[in-house]
């Protein structure tokens, strides 16, 4: 287990002096070099759960650990995809994927180099002196895939990151995603509200209740990632998951 | 006027407080607007006396300040500050602030350090409401140095205008006033357009 939530919960000051229970006793494992997705309506406090993961929120009650060690805070290992791009609006996709890099003083020739070599792997080789707004949303978000490649971490923590992309191009890029991620043998952790999306990806779904957000049940969608993305959308394994999945969700809409 | 001069002198004149004005603006306002975006601290002793400079009647305040610094240069540079330090504080305070949070959070993902932070996104960011902070600044700077002139001892432009009131020569009295729109309307267009070209 590469990353374990203990306990952990998150209650939130709604400015009325009453508390709000964005997470309760949320206990969760993140197997390694596997794609585990938190899934669940809105308002379930997955998004919550994926920034407290990150070190990005603190959280009230609990502990996260990262490969066996307790953090509080960003790390190295760890890198953040995020829902809007976060992309810096005034650099090139080249400085915005070598950013990371740029962070820990990381001589200029050098991190380009890198940035460079995962450019071409995201697809956007020939892009590297554009600005982000001359980029569409799902280019945008390969340069947020790319920046957080570049910094070598072994966890990968994506926030809805196919929320603003149009359809077509959320396939394309999640069947990119797969290959990109299987070939660096990375730990994905991936917050959608796609049922869908979920089943096609991932190796473990955490189903998520809202209000407060708690784990209510973990599916291993029967599904073979190494058949054609094709194949997989017609498998009967990844429609019974879609099914079930939605069995249950269901209740909370 | 342009002819015998006496327009190019007044200009020259008028420009100094002027642009004295804008730039002290330009440096201790950018300052003190980013401090009040950075720090709270700042910002809560610092933000009441903006409020109080951006209502307050300045034509009124104006014999005020002949009354503490005399008739020289210091109350007219002065007058200037007054008019343009709301707009020019308050724009690079606004453009502190409204940074986009998830690129701090973007930043602190990546372990950056709040210096980093302040340098590279928080700056760069505001970087665009900063400079038009300075362009309006130059512009309330333009009203101010008027007020200025007719109000605390006629000097350059001013002069010219109350000179050709008093003579009752209405003409040239109006010609001076549209040389100064005219002058204004000019340098604040060459300045959005060096803006357009540095903030694309």
């Amino acid at each position: 287990m590469i990353v374990e939530v203990r306990n952990v919960s998150k209650t939130y000051d709604n400015g009325r002096g009453e508390e709000t229970h964005a997470l309760r006793d949320v206990n969760l494992t993140f197997p390694k070099g596997q794609l585990s997705t938190l899934l669940g309506p809105s308002g379930c406090g997955k998004t919550t759960l994926l920034k407290i993961i990150a070190g990005l929120i603190p959280r009230n009650a609990g502990e996260v650990l990262v490969k066996g060690k307790p953090v509080d805070g960003p790390g190295p290992e760890r890198a953040f995809v995020f829902q809007d791009f976060a992309l810096l609006p005034w650099a090139t996709v080249l400085r915005n994927v070598a950013f990371g890099l740029e962070l820990r003083g990381m001589p200029r020739p050098e991190r380009e180099q890198v940035a460079r070599k995962y450019i071409a792997e995201v697809g956007l080789k020939g892009f590297e002196q554009r600005y982000p707004a001359q980029l569409s949303g799902g280019m945008r978000q390969r340069v947020g895939l790319a920046r957080a490649l570049a910094v070598d971490a072994d966890i990968i923590l994506m926030d809805e990151p196919f929320s603003s992309v149009d359809e077509q191009t959320r396939r394309k890029f999640q069947e990119d995603l797969l290959d990109l991620l299987r070939h660096h043998q990375k730990t994905v952790i991936f917050v959608t509200h796609s049922i869908e999306e979920a089943a096609y990806l991932s190796d473990q779904i955490a189903l998520l209740s809202p209000r407060p957000g708690r784990v209510s049940k973990i599916v291993r969608p029967n599904v073979d990632h190494s058949r054609s993305p094709d194949e997989i959308r017609r498998d009967q394994g990844y429609l019974d998951t879609v099914d079930e999945i939605w069995g249950m969700l269901r209740q909370y809409v | 006027m342009l002819r015998d001069g006496s327009l190019g002198k007044a200009y020259l004149i008028t420009a100094q407080p002027l642009l004295l004005g804008v730039a002290l603006c330009g440096v201790a306002g950018i300052a003190f607007g980013i401090g009040m975006g950075l720090s709270r601290t700042v910002e809560w002793l610092s933000l009441p006396v903006i409020i109080i400079l951006q209502a307050a009647p300045m034509a009124a305040i104006i014999p005020l300040l002949t009354y503490m610094y005399g008739i020289g240069l210091t109350s007219k540079v002065l007058a200037v500050i007054m008019l343009a330090a709301p707009v020019i504080v308050m724009n690079s305070y606004k453009g502190i602030r409204n940074t986009p949070p998830s690129l701090l959070q973007m930043c602190r993902s990546f372990q950056g350090t709040r210096a980093q932070e302040v340098l590279k996104i928080v700056l760069p960011h505001a970087a665009a409401l900063i400079f038009t902070g300075l362009r309006l600044g130059l512009a309330m700077g333009f009203i101010g140095i008027v007020i200025a002139e007719l109000l605390i001892t006629p000097t350059g432009i001013g002069d010219l205008i109350s000179y050709h009131s008093s003579t009752a020569d209405y003409s040239k009295m109006f010609a001076t006033i549209a040389s100064v729109v005219a002058v204004a309307a000019i340098s604040l267009h060459l300045l959005q357009l060096l803006e357009r070209r540095l903030f694309p």
